[in-house]
């Protein structure tokens, strides 16, 4: 007798703890989440173990990235367009420092350099040098400028994103949201009114024969691997696409869009037909008894009263083609700029993580810019569940 | 002799296989109140609906036979049948009014059906409420939710919505069966006073209630019509056994 | 306007609103010939004794899918081994344990929670956690842990649906009869409820085999033409080997028969578990009936 009750308590336990294993999931995601990406903040955007160096009466302490990647990239040519004296900009490198110096003075093994590098910096005040730290001397005569640190506002109010650039990494993520929303909203324009249309016709048009068809085939639809639809997207969508708009490339944020809805329609078609079906007879025989037609019950009746399940259907549709990877990463061409039309290519924010993670070092800076898309994702996903859980009608 | 409104000729209706209507003849005069009895599963809503063809909504249903309303064969092919039942009412079993205001609810037959005319929806809304009876307690929150209404006033709301279309027919399925003692004596007056202008037909489980409201009662069983007479003849005088031991009491 | 006119264009409404709907409801089959169909005619041709049985060669142009097969029926059977007694008795435990408390609310919002998160995201997490700081390494346990992880809720539910539409008396007449709450589980309600269950597990099947964010970064290999040898080895599997050779093979053009193979087989993995989904709940059905 206590063997069977101490048996049947331990199967409890077993039972309980099983159960804890989603919440723990979950709970275990966001710390794991959050424990790779939130370092990002404290980073600096210069690639590790490099350094910023300018002449010691240079006037400036610190550059922004951004300020950094327009003198790299040759936008911005004097001084005094970044607050400095009236003075050209002359960016200095370790080649440029190679260039100027013969083999005798940079030694055999390099071991030269960091005088070389003193010399030439203490002469030349117009210049900013990026180093490796190593080629820079201890007693340097010059400042070293202080390393911009990402901040929340570069990060998410930021208009680039090229992770690798040098010297400064540039992580806006506005692009990338901005796509991701783009290439959502126009799947769920093109999906859900077709997927209501097909919601209301199995619950109340199609007959018993008709449902049979349907049903399989959006079960199927949604059985489907994205990378299938990735792959269907590329070898038939986008050279369609681009024939028929004559683009030069056929991967567009439209590819994408319409690879997506398809993805997106099984989930609006169930939950929609099932809130439709919620619908109590009674309301309907109402409606018919009044005079009115079928498809007038319908519009003024039936889609009224389901119009939160509908609701759901619309939010959980958002949330499917939102956190869509692969299909999207195949067919929308991945090019990290604000998008401003559909025929041109855009990347998606789980499409740059599917992308770039696995060129991302471990623990790096990139490796956490990528961590951190994927709490917005996490919590994108929260709200849409949090929201559908509280439109969701109460039972009575 | 009155004018006859509802009828049913040699009418026989099938769910499938199961004969669930046989071989009924009746027939509903102008301005008579008549009650449909009978034990569960007797067909007597079966009958009710046949004469809207609300029993069109259920997959597998056949008719053969007739049944009219106005003189109109409401199973032939050429009837429209949102034309046929906007000539009918119909009161349900428990109280479903839409999910829209008071005044939404009755104004909604007038809208289907193409009225678009505001002071004519305003008026008929008004005056069926009125007839209703139910105008005193919700003339101030017309525009409120008809959910938050009680149970019995949703239930002459529902009649109210009934009478806005101008039927010359209601059909009513137990339209008291959901609601409470206090409730059931103001819709049983009610349908008595609609008997002025209106053909009834009601079903209802509840034999007091047949014998308060009705002139005339039919008793159904197993699909068949057994009698059908004056209420008083019916509960003083039945010709058939079987309705003999339904009204006393012996099964149902 | 008179009105035997409006009544005239209430009826036409309808049918144009009904043959509206129907027309694009059967567009919607007609996307799903258009996909089926295109890859079964192209796919058919590549598929051949050897595809489906060799390694692959030649920059993967040439050769077969073999490895990648293997791959991804170790990753099902390790999710699965993993999800699937987990999945049924936390099942079991909300729908024959807890009461409508707070906790099971709890329970429930997290297992609907993680059942929306993003696969790239589990691929993020499985990383972090299992090929990082537990040292797992790019490997079948990492990406078995994750992908099992990702259909847990998908088991969860289902299993509380088919334990829910147990009939109640069943429960109370074993109780009666002096059996106890585990007995009557296991004795009385899981049997019935069983085929149910068998379908959400079969549900996962084909959810894990065709997934590939989750295992880009937990085991999933570019080109690894052997067999695993361990639960710590890194495997190729279907998906992300049709995605490696539609983006970023050595030849693209030269692996695309490949590719469309590759589609193909992981679309009768599809329709496969579609159909033993169905003939289960077939069975089901008619053993109640």
């Amino acid at each position: 007798m206590t063997i069977r009750k101490l048996s049947e308590k331990l199967a409890v336990g077993v039972l309980f703890s099983s159960s804890t294993v989603t919440t723990l999931a979950v709970l275990f995601i966001i710390f794991f989440l959050f424990r790779s990406g939130i370092g990002l903040f404290n980073d600096s955007s210069v690639e590790p173990h490099y350094t910023l160096v300018v002449h010691k009466n240079n006037p400036i302490d610190h550059l922004t990235s951004q300020a950094l990647m327009a003198i790299f990239d040759g936008h911005t040519t004097n001084w005094s367009e970044v607050g400095g004296k009236d003075l050209p900009i002359e960016l200095v490198t370790i080649d440029e420092i190679a260039s100027q110096y013969d083999e005798a003075a940079l030694g055999e093994s390099l071991e030269g350099v960091p005088a070389c590098v003193e010399d030439y910096m203490a002469h030349n005040e117009q210049a900013i040098g990026f180093f490796d730290a190593t080629f820079v001397p201890a007693d340097f005569s010059g400042k070293h400028l202080v390393l911009p640190k990402i901040s929340l506002a570069d990060f998410f109010l930021g208009r680039s994103w090229y992770p690798t650039a040098v010297p400064a990494a540039q992580f806006g993520v506005l692009p990338l949201v901005m796509g991701t929303l783009w290439v959502t909203f126009l799947a769920i324009l093109i999906a859900l009114p077709i997927g209501l249309i097909a919601a209301i016709y199995l619950s109340e048009i199609a007959d018993e024969r008709m449902r049979k068809v349907l049903k399989p085939v959006i079960e199927l639809l949604a059985g489907i691997p994205s990378v299938v639809y990735g792959f269907f997207g590329l070898v038939v969508l986008v050279p369609f696409i681009q024939r028929l708009f004559g683009l030069p490339v056929g991967e567009t944020a439209l590819a994408g869009s319409l690879i997506l809805a398809i993805m997106a329609l099984p989930t609006i078609i169930t939950i929609a037909e099932d809130a439709i079906r919620s619908t109590p007879v009674s309301l309907k025989e109402a409606s018919l008894a009044l005079g009115a037609t079928h498809w007038q019950s319908i519009r003024l009746v039936i889609l009224p009263y389901a119009r939160s399940g509908i609701m759901a259907a619309f939010i959980l549709g958002i949330g499917r083609a939102i956190g869509e990877t692969m299909a999207v990463l195949m067919v929308t061409g991945n090019a990290a700029v604000m998008p401003s039309t559909f025929l041109e290519p855009v990347r998606t924010i789980p499409a740059t993580i599917a992308a770039e993670l696995g060129e991302a070092p471990f623990g790096g800076t990139h490796f956490k810019a990528l961590f951190t898309l994927g709490i917005i994702l996490f919590v994108i996903t929260f709200l849409i569940n949090t929201a559908v859980e509280l439109i969701k009608p109460k039972k009575p | 002799m009155a004018d006859v409104k509802v009828e049913a000729k040699d009418f026989n209706l099938f769910y499938g296989d199961f004969q669930a209507l046989k071989h009924i003849n009746f027939k509903a005069e102008e301005h008579t109140i008549t009650a449909f009895i009978g034990p569960s599963g007797c067909g007597k809503s079966t009958l009710l609906r046949s004469f809207n063809r609300m029993n069109d909504l259920i997959d597998g249903v056949r008719t053969t036979g007739t049944t009219l309303v106005n003189g109109i064969s409401v199973y032939d092919k050429a009837v429209n049948v949102d034309e046929l039942r906007k000539q009918v009412g119909m009161v349900f079993q428990k109280p479903n009014p839409f999910p829209k205001s008071i005044f939404e609810n009755v104004a909604y037959g007038l809208r289907v059906n193409g009225v678009r005319d505001k002071h004519l929806i305003e008026e008929r809304v008004v005056t069926s409420i009125q007839q209703a009876a139910l105008w005193d307690e919700v003339k101030d929150k017309l525009k409120k939710s008809a959910n938050a209404l009680s149970g019995g006033q949703q239930q002459r709301l529902c009649i109210a919505r009934a009478l806005a279309i101008e039927p010359s027919v209601i059909l009513m399925d137990e339209p008291a069966s959901a609601l409470d003692p206090i409730s059931t004596a103001k819709i049983e007056e009610l349908i008595y006073e609609l008997k002025q202008r209106y053909t009834i037909i009601i079903v209802t489980h509840n034999m007091q209630q047949a014998a308060r409201v009705s002139d005339y009662t039919a008793f159904f069983y197993l699909g068949e019509l057994i009698e059908h007479d004056e209420t008083k003849t019916i509960f003083t005088n039945p010709k058939s056994l079987q309705t003999q031991n339904y009204i006393t009491g012996r099964f149902g | 306007m008179s009105k035997r006119n409006f009544r005239l264009s209430k009826r036409s409404s309808q049918w144009l609103a009904f043959s509206l709907f129907r027309l694009v409801s059967f567009s919607i089959v007609g996307v799903l010939f258009v996909i089926l169909g295109f890859i079964i005619v192209r796919g058919a041709s590549a598929i051949s004794w050897e595809f489906l049985t060799g390694m692959p060669k030649n920059g993967m142009t040439e050769g077969g899918i073999f490895p990648a097969i293997v791959g991804t029926l170790c990753l099902v059977a390790g999710s699965i081994v993993f999800a699937f007694p987990i999945g049924v008795l936390s099942g079991i435990y909300m729908n024959e344990y807890l009461k409508e408390n707070w906790f099971k609310k709890t329970i429930r919002s997290m297992t609907n929670n993680l059942a929306g998160v993003p696969s790239i995201v589990f691929g993020l997490f499985g990383m972090a956690l299992f090929v990082h700081s537990l040292d797992f390494g790019d490997s079948i346990l990492a990406g078995s842990l994750t992908l099992g992880l990702m259909v847990l809720p998908i088991i969860i539910r289902t299993t509380e649906e088919a334990l829910k539409s147990v009939d109640d008396s069943l429960r109370l007449a074993s109780y009666a009869l002096g059996a106890t709450k585990l007995q009557t589980i296991r004795k009385v309600v899981l049997p019935i409820a069983y085929p149910n269950i068998l379908t959400g597990l079969i549900l996962s099947v084909s959810r894990v085999s065709g997934e590939t964010a989750p295992i880009l970064f937990t085991v999933a290999a570019y080109f690894l033409p052997r067999l695993p040898n361990s639960i710590f080895d890194q495997v190729m599997a279907l998906p992300y080997h049709l995605y490696v050779l539609t983006t970023s093979g050595t030849n693209i053009e030269a692996s695309r028969p490949m590719a469309y193979g590759t589609a193909l087989v992981l679309i009768i993995i599809v329709l496969l578990v579609n159909l033993l989904a169905n003939a289960v709940r077939k069975y089901f059905t008619n053993k109640l009936s």
